[in-house]
């Protein structure tokens, strides 16, 4: 009786206000200009990515553009891509995924910087029936539940610093120890992104009986760790491993650099975006950095070649970066993807288009992208990679690739 | 006069009723301009009533958000499950289930809310001028950063909130109108409140606290009252405002002290504190500006918006509602008997 | 928790000697922001908002000048000058109305200037994480145990003779006695024939080339961004909320016992707790001293 009560409620109200609230036509196709909506960080904490993410789509686009554009129904159509800051804030990010929807009309969306924010639009984003295809949220957490119009091209993100668990156990058996006699020490930034880092450091840990002596949270404007450093100064852990975006990774290695850490394995995330082998070479000499793409990849496709091509073009766009960060790459994939489906939908039907990039199953210069049915990119490995001395990416295969210990040469 | 004031209140229920029917697109931030009403016309309880600055307030907001979702989750499900699993579980809501838990949840982060306001009252109250602002303003931080680090509600990670079971476009109007409904309940509460003798009394712990106490208002009691009123407010529309974002997280949802904790003060001195309407109207203005710049300034809307404080706080101080106070006296019914204002009863 | 207050104690006890180091260091650059606050707030009654911003800004500034390849131990003087200009211009736009204005006002217009500086750098220098690297040696300590950047040294020394400078000229020159003059009695000076709208802007200036002095420093030792200033300021609030106005030892002991606490309550609890510490601090003196003045109005009574 309850239940029926409750769906002939729900029933009237859909009903009255499906009369009332009958959507204005508004335009997600311009004349022959298509309008991707996208939120960015421009202001905030995540900033410094959003910034990186959001050159990343505008070279895609403009490239696509000159090509030609996107061929839908025998005509050729412009991308064009509709930003608003979201203020690094999932709650200003929530609000825009139902502006961009009702608001602009927008029916077809890239995704924002940062798992907190993608988790924070991709419900509504969902429930409108809109499909998103974002480069930048790599929370395992955004791949169970279910959603049907979430889609991302990167690795999820317990699979960032986990190898490098794997790679401490692999030397410890090579040194002839036991690898459950390995410590580890750890700094997470206390967002959702960093959390799923640690998380599967932990899952790794854990096969391997290992200890971890240091488990600290770094809160969000934490310009200091020098009472973490300290005290992995004090336990000498065999493993330091540091997430926390792009200033984590620039004050870790200011103050490993200024402490003279010596500890054998340093890992780390966006090494390249907070450029850390430019700013602190003798630090940084050796750390490990988990990357989802790197620029000598041999993947390629027609629109930009290979991943030498891209990173090539993109620096020549935008001539401030030295090392191109893999945000930026995968953002421009996430716009290879929404081109193919397009023109494989060959509609503008939300629908088709959303079965159009779950069939995705393309090569490009960021990787192989290939949908599981939860949404991830399960065709794309993540990439370790090492410092050298000169500061040079070198690529870790096997844990033979690996310098151990490390040489900081403070 | 009360004919007046009465058509002014069915124009305004008329026309908050009416919006979302005739600008559907519009709802949600119309939406969030009745929460920013709110937090406004609270904070002038304590702020412009009674002289008390809290540049705290926000922690009912987060504190309501965070009561609200653990009882929304316990209820059917192990809340630290829930949130230690990163989704690996899926919890389905029936709708009875989940309406029965957003109800539930928006009474408890109300009456918790409350419940921390009182407790907050003893050791804050003794505060006095900038001292009070600073501590809650501390308080407030520290808020969010505990929270964070409580794994049992999911630390930095945050918590995805049960999401509304029916369509999207019932979805925006429910939450609208609990929004709506929430701050024209505030409204007409603070309004009988600001009448009666609590009204009088909070007025004159404002004027001269220790006189107040002198003439035997238990001035603590008060105070703690009045406090509680806001905070039952902040804590409902935390626990609304979790349910509308859907995604919540300590630090940038539940505590952001230095926007919705900073915009609700600024709201209610552009509207002019200290009177029902200033910070209704300030809201409204605040509003608008903000989602105007935001729009079309894109990346340079916090700088019009720092311009935007500076200037009303700077050369418009008193703000609109004193503005047409002093203009059109006749019309509020003051009468002017020229005595020089007194203008260091704070100090 | 319980294995760090092992390791303080028990495995490696020289580690609390790295500690008091550092929370000594971020102390002394923690003091001279909140000096500067403790200026304006005792003369002017000003409470100034922005005080983390105008820190944060004194980097940048240090952080173009070394660009440019000026040392920012060189850039010091440049980057006051600078910050006192500016600081002069916000008195005559700004704070010369607000100071007028009950005590909330300036808290809150000091709040717009922090939002607008925050972006006019993000604007400007990008909100990219930057440092500058002094080319100044670490010394190793203890076999190895204890690490005593050169820079963190030369800070204090910078600190130190700031300070020492600064209280020699409250004490010797006319300018100074002027500003103490009108902290006292402001009603008094003027009568006296001090110009106290020029006191006000020297002294609202004086303390923006302070935060910048305080802004070289972070620069050198910890990192810049565009918003972390909101930090630098709260934690100058509960310094001198804490030690009280117009006493700079008492602003420069609690400035050290607050990095002292910061850095203790980090290793010990974790990191995640080292913001809190300040606010708890800040909130246990409110406390107390509120108890303390219950007390003395009961006897007036």
């Amino acid at each position: 009786m309850k239940s029926f009560s409750f769906k002939t409620i729900s029933a009237i109200a859909t009903l009255s206000a499906s009369l009332a609230l009958s959507a204005p036509a508004l335009a997600k196709v311009e004349g022959d200009t298509i309008i991707l909506g996208a939120a960015i960080s421009l202001t905030g904490k995540y900033s410094t990515n959003g910034l990186h993410t959001q050159r990343g789509y505008d070279f895609a686009v403009d490239r696509i553009n000159d090509l030609g554009g996107v061929k839908v129904g025998g005509k050729s159509y412009k991308l064009s891509v509709k930003y608003y800051d979201d203020e690094s804030t999932p709650a200003r990010a929530a609000q825009l995924a139902e502006r961009l929807i009702q608001q602009d009309g927008v029916e077809y969306m890239l995704g924002p910087y940062g798992s907190g924010l993608t988790k924070a639009m991709a419900p509504v984003s969902e429930k409108f029936g809109v499909p998103m295809i974002e480069a930048e949220g790599a929370s395992r957490s955004l791949f169970t539940q279910g959603y049907k119009y979430l889609f991302a091209v990167l690795s999820t993100s317990e699979q960032y610093l986990a190898p490098v668990v794997e790679l401490a156990a692999a030397k410890a058996k090579a040194a002839g120890k036991e690898p459950s006699s390995v410590t580890i020490a750890m700094a997470f930034e206390n967002d959702p992104f960093s959390l799923d880092v640690r998380e599967g450091i932990v899952d790794t840990a854990k096969k391997y009986n290992m200890r971890i002596v240091i488990d600290d949270k770094l809160p969000a404007d934490l310009s200091d760790m020098s009472a973490t450093l300290t005290k992995v100064k004090a336990i000498k852990p065999d493993v330091l491993i540091v997430s926390g975006h792009s200033k984590g990774a620039a004050t870790a290695a200011r103050q490993i650099d200024e402490m003279t850490l010596q500890v054998p394995i340093v890992g780390m995330t966006h090494c390249e975006a907070a450029k850390v082998q430019e700013k602190f070479p003798a630090a940084a000499n050796g750390f490990l950095c988990a990357t989802q793409w790197v620029e000598s990849s041999p993947k390629k496709d027609k629109y930009f070649g290979n991943a030498s091509d891209w990173n090539a073009g993109f620096k020549k766009a935008y001539p401030e970066y030295t090392s191109v960060p893999y945000q930026s790459a995968q953002a421009s994939a996430a716009v290879l993807v929404w081109k193919e489906a397009f023109e494989a939908a060959n509609s503008f039907d939300k629908k088709q288009l959303r079965d159009a990039i779950a069939a995705t199953d393309m090569e490009t210069f960021y990787g192989h992208i290939r949908f599981s049915e939860f949404g991830n990119n399960i065709a794309k490995p993540m990439f370790m990679r090492q410092i050298d001395g000169d500061g040079n990416y070198n690529a870790i295969i096997t844990p033979d690739d690996m310098v151990w210990p490390r040489k900081a040469q403070y | 006069m009360l004919g007046r004031r009465f058509l002014l209140y069915l124009l305004i229920l008329g026309a908050g009723l009416a919006a979302p029917w005739f600008y559907p697109q519009y709802i949600q931030q119309m939406a969030l301009l009745w929460i920013m009403v709110l937090m406004a016309s609270t904070w002038d309880l304590l702020g412009g009533q009674m002289g008390y600055n809290s540049l705290g307030n926000i922690t009912f907001f987060g504190c309501g958000m965070y009561i609200s979702a653990v009882v929304q989750i316990a209820m059917f499900y192990d809340v630290a499950a829930y949130t230690s699993a990163f989704g690996a579980i899926k919890p389905e809501f029936t709708d009875e289930q989940y309406f029965m838990g957003l109800f539930l949840g928006i009474l408890a982060a109300g009456f918790g809310a409350m419940l921390l306001s009182y407790l907050l009252g003893f050791i804050m109250f003794g505060l006095r001028g900038p001292y009070f602002a600073i501590g809650t303003l501390g308080i407030a931080t520290a808020a969010g950063q505990l929270m964070g680090t409580i794994d049992y509600v999911g630390g930095g990670s945050g918590i995805s909130m049960p999401f509304f079971p029916w369509a999207v476009e019932i979805r925006a109007l429910f939450f609208y109108g609990l929004c709506f409904f929430l701050a024209a309940v505030a409204h007409l509460l603070l309004r009988w409140i600001y009448s009666t003798q609590f009204g009088l009394a909070i007025n004159a712990i404002r004027d001269d606290e220790d006189k107040a106490e002198a003439m035997g208002i238990p001035t603590l009691k008060y105070k703690q009252i009045g406090w509680a009123i806001t905070a039952f407010f902040m804590g409902c529309i935390g626990a609304v405002f979790g349910n509308m974002v859907g995604f919540i997280e300590p630090v940038e949802v539940a505590f952001p002290v230095a926007t919705f904790g900073i915009f609700m003060v600024a709201m209610a001195l552009l509207g002019g504190k200290g009177t029902l309407w200033g910070p209704v109207i300030g809201a409204v203005l605040f509003h608008v500006i903000k989602e105007t710049t935001w729009t079309y300034l894109l990346g340079w809307q916090w700088v019009a918006l720092g311009l935007i404080l500076i200037i009303n706080i700077v050369y418009f101080q008193e703000g609109i509602m004193g503005w047409l106070q002093r203009k059109f006296p006749e019309f509020f019914g003051i009468t002017i008997d020229h005595a020089p204002p007194d203008k260091d009863a704070e100090q | 928790m319980l294995f760090n207050l092992q390791i303080l104690f028990d495995i490696a006890p020289i580690t609390n000697i790295q500690l008091i180091l550092d929370g000594i260091f971020i102390g002394a650059v923690l003091a001279l922001g909140a000096y500067g606050l403790a200026l304006v707030w005792g003369v002017m009654n000003v409470k100034n908002l922005a005080q983390g911003d105008f820190i944060i800004l004194g980097g940048y500034i240090a952080f173009a000048l070394a660009r440019e390849g000026v040392h920012p131990v060189m850039a010091l003087p440049i980057v006051m000058v600078l910050m006192a200009m500016l600081g002069w211009m916000v008195y005559v736009f700004m704070i010369r109305r607000v100071i007028e204005q009950d005590m909330f006002t300036s808290l809150l217009a000091t709040f717009g200037l922090s939002l607008l500086l925050q972006q006019v750098m993000n604007l400007i220098f990008g909100p990219e994480v930057q440092v500058i690297d002094s080319h100044l040696p670490n010394y190793q300590l203890f076999n190895d145990s204890v690490t005593l950047p050169v820079v963190k040294l030369l800070s204090l020394g910078m600190v130190a003779v700031l300070a020492v400078l600064i209280v020699l000229f409250m004490r010797k020159s006319r300018m100074g006695q002027a500003i103490r003059a009108t902290a006292q009695d402001e009603r008094a000076a003027r009568v006296l024939g001090i110009n106290t709208d020029r006191i006000y802007a020297f002294t609202f200036a004086l303390n923006a080339a302070i935060c910048g002095a305080a802004g070289v420093m972070v620069s050198m030792i910890w990192v810049l961004q565009p918003f972390y200033g909101i930090s630098y300021s709260l934690r100058s609030f509960a310094i001198v909320t804490a030690a009280g106005l117009g006493n700079l030892p008492g602003v420069i002991s609690t400035g050290f016992g607050l990095g002292l606490i910061e850095q203790y309550t980090g290793f010990i609890l974790g990191a995640e707790y080292q913001v809190a510490s300040a606010v708890v601090m800040l909130l246990l003196v409110l406390v107390y001293r509120q108890r303390r003045a219950k007390r003395k109005r009961q006897v007036v009574r």
